[in-house]
């Protein structure tokens, strides 16, 4: 076993080489946690319709994670973003599952790869944007002006401004890679001091390693809600153009 | 003394894996973008179909599950308020037809009363009137006995006087002036009889 805590991250491919137009779409270790995480979110929900009026444990948690994330648009884009509920559904649970299945010791963190976060945000981003420019038409540019602003500062704003809307998808999608890059490294080292501390000294990191167990799936659920509620935030601005 | 021993033991540690790490070829395999497209694809299609599922089949139903509670509920609670409103009626109407049935039965008690009352009135006054009827019918009788008695007497009282004279004398006097004499007698007794 190796060592080095950057190997968890490793991508291989599982069976054969798959190649389409000579570029390489072989199924891979992500692909398979993918896949896990896609298709656990399908069975716990599919459990979770069972036509009762009182709810079982598996549609109580489908019913009220239904509601959380439903309160969360609403609240934070809008009666207007309720189109949009079933993306926003499906990317939170994506997400959330991909984080947490990354969670078990030896298993894969999908969302540990800043290619596939970067591919969710720019998805996100461009569809924000589409949005915007769908509902206001060029006066979606407005989000760029903010009221109220003295016109020697206007330019130098408008400059920011469009920085800060073009640096979203970086931003969204370095955020989740970065925090669950971290946190797995964090604790693939403090479990190689384990083992090189041996039973003399590894205790201290073996608390370590516990307690960063319990901190690292904070942020796994933390992270596809931040995740999530930027996606909301951005929508609001789509929809609701308040500058 | 422990913190010291705790950070030089951390910092061994630390060469230790450092040297063991160095040892392998470092980098972050993220960064390499050999199965990025693989990556790609493979994340489209699983979100893709995932997306899918949940908004055509999953997420319908469990929305529809809510609802369907939700007007339940408010099904509910609106039979038992109708429930709760009816049964404060009937329970008004009970309320009604007991004071009712109070009322009636002082009334009538009230009135049997009454009644009995008249009735023992009635009675004692006739009873009363009859007694005061017997008393002077018996008052009557009592002056007419005391007048009769009297004339009897006077009668008598001549007739003896007449009688004891014609026997004393033995001849005849006039029977007024004696009856006279016997009632001035009789009358002066009278008097001094009634205490007058």
């Amino acid at each position: 076993m190796a060592a080095n805590p950057m190997y968890q991250f490793n991508v291989y491919r599982i069976g054969p080489e798959i190649k389409i137009n000579n570029i390489d779409i072989s199924f891979t270790n992500a692909s398979l946690f993918m896949v896990i995480s896609s298709l656990a979110i399908l069975i716990i929900f599919n459990l979770g319709t069972k036509r009762s009026i009182i709810p079982n444990k598996i549609q109580l948690l489908a019913e009220l994670s239904y509601s959380f994330i439903s309160k969360m648009i609403s609240d934070t884009a809008g009666s207007k973003a309720k189109p949009y509920f079933s993306f926003i559904f499906s990317l939170f649970m994506f997400v959330l599952f991909c984080n947490m299945f990354g969670m078990i010791p030896y298993s894969f963190t999908v969302t540990s790869h800043i290619i596939v976060t970067f591919v969710l945000a720019a998805f996100i981003f461009i569809g924000v944007t589409i949005i915007g420019f769908i509902k206001h038409g060029l006066g979606y540019l407005k989000l760029f002006v903010p009221s109220g602003v003295p016109m020697v500062l206007l330019p130098l704003i408008v400059v920011i401004e469009i920085i800060s809307y073009l640096s979203r998808p970086i931003s969204l999608s370095v955020r989740l890679f970065a925090n669950m890059m971290a946190g797995h490294t964090m604790m693939k080292v403090f479990g190689g001091f384990v083992v090189s501390l041996g039973i003399v000294g590894g205790w201290l990191p073996l608390g370590f390693s516990v307690a960063l167990t319990g901190l690292e799936i904070l942020v796994a659920f933390l992270q596809a809600y931040v995740f999530a509620i930027l996606t909301c935030i951005y929508l609001n601005d789509a929809l609701n153009l308040h500058h | 003394m422990l913190k010291k021993i705790i950070f030089q033991i951390l910092a061994l540690s630390l060469i230790f894996t450092y040297s063991v790490q160095s040892a392998e070829s470092g980098g972050m395999p993220q960064l390499n973008p050999e199965f990025w497209i693989s990556q790609i694809f493979w994340l489209v299609l699983t979100f893709g179909l995932l997306f899918i599922i949940l908004s055509k089949f999953i997420l319908p139903k469990i929305s529809n599950n809510l609802e369907t509670r939700k007007s339940q509920i408010l099904e509910n609670i609106e039979t038992a308020d109708k429930q709760r409103e009816e049964t404060e009626k009937k329970v008004k109407e009970f309320d009604k037809i007991i004071n009712d049935t109070k009322v009636e039965a002082k009334n009538f008690f009230n009135s049997e009363r009454q009644k009995v009352l008249d009735d023992i009135n009635n009675k004692k006054l006739s009873l009363e009137k009859d007694i005061e009827k017997e008393i002077i019918k018996a008052e009557e009788e009592i002056d007419q006995l005391k007048k009769t008695s009297q004339e009897k007497v006077t009668k008598i009282a001549i007739e003896t006087s007449s009688d004891l004279v014609k026997q004393l004398i033995g001849e005849d006097i006039n029977k007024s002036s004696l009856s006279a004499i016997v009632e001035d007698l009789s009358k002066k007794e009278m008097e001094k009889h009634n205490g007058i």
